[in-house]
């Protein structure tokens, strides 16, 4: 069929040549001029499609409120910083952060110990559930959030955890867990069952096998699993919507779709809280945009 | 150090039957080596003894006490494994010193534990490496060290030699013979290069579809095999195995005839002459010739039959000629024709 | 008794569980659960549920609400769908090209599907914002896209397809690049032009993950809700209220969790069928 397996390939590559292993994948035409040129035009019209609106976004932040209702022209005379203040104090906007970033980092922590461990009885221990696990990954992909929501609201409520962020986190390290169980399992097949073999040898038990031995060693795994599931988990909206009630424990997609405005909607303040909600998401992509797609694509291109 | 036994042990992998009623024991401080081909079960039993898989049937026994219900961990068996098996993310000292440190050792303890073996093995300048960072005879070394770190009970060695080119295995068989030596550790070995298993242990086993074809010291094997598939399994080049018709005035055992038996004859065994002045060689058309130093391996065709002998350096026939095959008449081994079991 | 606990402890089993816990308190309970509910009539401000069989579903049928909402999410899934995988598939193709600044671009492409629709729909409330909105200085309109009948929905779309692409995109990339370049020197040599190339071996290729791709994005359209809710919220007169929006009105507007439920339960069932049909387009797909 014609498919190479350019991860690791690529990883070889790049330490042995130090430059970008995807480069060598395609076709060298890069010495004729009007394909360059056309190669660059695309990339910046592709960079143009997904940073304008947040370019505009970015503008309309720094706009002095006077001139947000004005148009032309596209650029303010003055850069402001006044709405980035109110946001910070006019609003429970810190404390929104703040709740999002413990439920964020919560469902993390929660569905990689619990994801690694499952991942690790599958593939290691040889326990037998691979098809259902199959089963459920699929199922739980296709499971609409609206579906669940009113019974998971009756149990919630039930149980006394309306407006805590202990339901959210549980929630979605619930709904992170199928995904990540699916992609660790795929990076943990990788490792080769002699080293687990010779951990127990060794005088391992299996819970210390799997976190000196096997989990150092999907340490890139690990990495992409939890950068999936703390980005689903900050975004996520149905959810956070219905279980929260008051800003104890709203969180910012939340608080950014509910943004308060008494006669007029302060779109100057919607812009700055917009963007510093994007900020770490930003940061997190910048860094870590390898692992991001490493772990988008195990499930995709090799599963 | 452990005495260990296998008391009528089978293993079961879903519908294949791997192991089948094994039943021997390894002394104390023996080197015990099961040969066979691919697949026979040989890794299996390693896998056993160290608790990595249990038996479907019957116990393995440590010292007379049975050990199927102890983890791994609790039965003090040390392993090389043929990959080696390193952890890639540990230092090779980390590595070596990875069991004692899981047994509680204090880092001190560890320390001087780690290079009194290093320093045995030759291996104290790779300390702070990373197994990547190796050749693979001194991976093997590391393992080595691993193991026998902590004096286990028992060292089981899978195919360890496989993975190194011709020189490095001769080095290393020395250099695990004299380990041996040394510790006196119950050792198991595990290999299909049945000169290794020779050369190495004080008894070896042969198996075959997960049964025992033989067990004995090594020359025992050599001069005594049980059946056909043990003497053609041992000795090198393989043993010629002739319809006993072709050998004339042969002494049969009670009972038999010649159509009940075939007569196996080591290639050392058989001299290979241009003209012979023994009546009874055999005539026939040579086909090629392998000259290995001070002998000359000649193998010939009788009616269809090959038949392999030695030939003095100096007189190698030529072939397409005839030559005569002269067989040590006091070296003849007969096995039954149907069963392949040893008669004489 | 400590040692039994710490066999028990070291069983495939035990590393198992708290992930099956977790999963059958958030997954499979509130399955059964909304099936149960679907069965019933429970206003959270009356009393309590009491059962009643298939009505919720009978009146399903005769609701020209949820048909509107059915059609609304099927325009919706199939336009934007179509959209993403068109334009996802050409910027797939353009950044498998080489160039320079791989890694930045691809974090830039990250951006739209790592923020969150919210914050997504809300920056393009404000550029369609009919009085001060930058699309209508750009384009020379005064509509009021989220106002109008006809254009919210087309609006609710664009904005869709802008934050999806970039995933369809980058999915498709890693399918593009790890085809053999081999393939396609071959290709050249014997004289195939850009077009050829992509017919006979990128294409093919390329099937299998598309439909994976296009699974994961018909199932997630159709579950639409974040960027509808804050878009228009359903409207305006319901020309963009799609099922999920409409469930959620029932559920926690009307708080009637039984034809809620229903409704819920419909959408994924409705879900399931898709699904289905699409496992058996990859399966035909791989023969």
């Amino acid at each position: 069929m014609g498919v190479a397996n350019t991860d690791a390939d690529g990883d070889e590559a790049m330490r042995k040549t130090g430059s970008d292993p995807e480069f060598r994948a395609v076709r060298k035409t890069g010495s004729d001029p009007e394909f360059r040129v056309g190669t660059y035009l695309g990339v910046v019209l592709v960079a143009a499609y997904c940073l304008a609106p947040l370019a505009w976004q970015l503008v309309t932040s720094l706009r002095p409120p006077a001139e947000l209702t004005t148009l032309p022209p596209l650029l303010p005379t003055r850069v402001t910083l006044e709405h980035y203040a109110a946001v910070f104090t006019g609003h429970p906007f810190p404390r929104m952060l703040l709740n999002s970033f413990i439920v964020a980092a919560g469902a993390t922590v929660i569905a990689l110990a619990f994801g690694s461990a499952a991942a690790f009885a599958l593939t290691k221990m040889r326990a037998r559930g691979y098809g259902v696990l199959l089963a459920i990954v699929l199922a739980t992909s296709m499971l609409p959030p609206i579906a669940t929501v009113s019974p998971l609201y009756l149990l919630i409520n039930a149980l006394g955890l309306r407006d805590t962020l202990a339901a959210l986190i549980l929630t979605y390290s619930g709904f992170t867990l199928p995904l990540a169980i699916w992609v660790l399992t795929s990076f943990l097949r990788q490792l080769p069952d002699e080293l687990y073999s010779a951990a127990r040898v060794d005088g391992c038990t299996p819970r210390q096998a799997l976190v000196r031995v096997i989990l150092p060693l999907a340490a890139p795994g690990l990495a992409a699993t939890g950068l999936l599931v703390f980005i689903f988990a900050w975004n996520e909206f149905l959810y956070a919507l219905t279980f929260t009630a008051t800003e104890r424990s709203r969180t910012v997609p939340v608080g950014i779709a509910l943004f308060p405005g008494l006669h007029e909607v302060p779109w100057g303040e919607i812009a700055a809280a917009s963007l510093l909600v994007t900020v770490p998401v930003f940061v997190l992509v910048l860094l870590y945009q390898r692992r991001i797609v490493e772990g988008l694509t195990a499930g995709a291109v090799k599963g | 150090m452990a005495a260990i036994e296998f008391d009528g042990v089978g293993k079961r992998f879903g519908a294949v039957t791997v192991l089948d009623g094994l039943r021997l024991t390894i002394a104390e401080g023996e080197f015990f080596t099961f040969v066979g081909p691919s697949g026979c079960g040989k890794s299996t039993t390693l896998s056993l003894i160290a608790g990595l898989e249990r038996p479907t049937s019957g116990r393995v026994l440590f010292d007379g006490e049975p050990v199927d219900h102890l983890a791994p961990r609790d039965r003090d068996v040390a392993m090389v494994f043929q990959s080696y098996a390193l952890y890639p993310h540990m230092s090779v000292a980390e590595n070596i010193g990875f069991p004692l440190k899981l047994r509680g050792a204090k880092p001190p303890e560890i320390r001087t534990a780690v290079a009194e073996v290093a320093r045995r093995l030759g291996i104290e300048a790779l300390l702070e490496r990373r197994p990547r960072e190796l050749s693979g005879g001194q991976r093997q070394r590391v393992a080595l060290g691993r193991a026998l770190v902590r004096r286990p009970r028992v060292f089981l060695l899978d195919e360890p030699l496989s993975n190194l080119d011709a020189r490095l295995r001769l080095e290393m068989r020395a250099e695990l013979k004299r380990l041996h030596a040394e510790y006196r550790i119950t050792t198991v070995y595990v290999t299909h290069d049945q000169e290794e298993a020779m050369a190495l242990s004080d008894r070896v086993a042969v198996l075959n579809a997960g049964r025992v074809e033989q067990c004995g010291p090594p020359l025992e094997l050599y001069h005594r095999p049980a059946n056909l598939f043990v003497a053609g399994f041992v000795g090198s080049p393989p043993i010629n195995v002739l319809d006993a018709r072709y050998v004339p005035d042969l002494a049969l055992p009670e009972g038999t005839s010649v159509d009940d038996v075939v007569v196996g004859v080591r290639p050392v065994d058989v001299r290979v002459t241009a003209t012979s002045s023994e009546p009874r060689a055999l005539a026939a058309e040579v086909l090629l010739a392998e000259p290995t130093g001070d002998e000359v391996w000649v193998v010939g065709r009788l009616d269809g039959q090959q038949i392999i002998g030695r030939a003095a350096s100096d007189a190698v026939p030529i072939p397409g000629s005839t030559a005569r095959f002269e067989l040590a008449r006091e070296r003849l081994h007969l096995f039954d024709r149907q069963s392949g079991r040893r008669v004489a | 008794m400590s040692r039994l606990l710490q066999r028990i402890g070291e069983r495939p089993a035990a590393f198992l569980a708290p992930a099956a816990i977790v999963l059958a308190v958030v997954t499979f309970f509130p399955i059964v659960y909304v099936l149960w509910l679907s069965l019933t009539h429970y206003s959270l401000i009356g009393d309590a549920p009491t059962f009643a069989g298939i009505e919720n579903f009978a009146r399903l049928f005769a609701d020209r609400r949820f048909w509107n909402a059915l059609g609304n999410t099927l325009y919706f899934t199939v336009v934007s769908v179509a959209l993403e995988v068109a334009v996802g598939l050409g910027f797939a193709l353009l950044l498998a090209r080489p160039f320079v600044g791989r890694a930045p671009m691809r974090a830039v492409v990250l951006l739209p599907w790592a923020i969150p629709t919210v914050v997504a729909a809300r920056m393009w409330e404000w550029m369609y914002n009919g009085d001060f909105g930058v699309i209508n200085y750009l384009l020379g309109t005064e509509t009021n896209w989220l106002g109008d009948p006809v254009w919210a929905m087309h609006a609710a779309i664009v904005m869709d397809v802008w934050k999806e692409t970039p995933f369809v995109a980058l999915l498709l990339l890693a399918g593009r690049l790890s085809i053999a370049p081999e393939l396609y020197q071959a290709a050249r040599l014997d004289g195939a032009g850009a077009w050829r190339s992509f017919r006979h071996i990128t294409w093919p290729l390329l099937k299998p993950l598309l439909l994976i791709v296009l699974i994961f994005r018909t199932i997630g359209a159709f579950r639409v809700f974040d960027a509808i809710y804050v878009l228009t919220g359903g409207g305006p007169a319901n020309t963009t209220e799609t099922l999920s929006i409409y469930a959620y009105k029932v559920l926690f507007q009307a708080l009637e969790f039984g034809y809620g439920s229903a409704i819920a339960v419909a959408v994924f069932f409705c879900v399931a069928i898709i699904t289905a049909v699409y496992v058996q387009l990859l399966k035909e797909a791989q023969r």
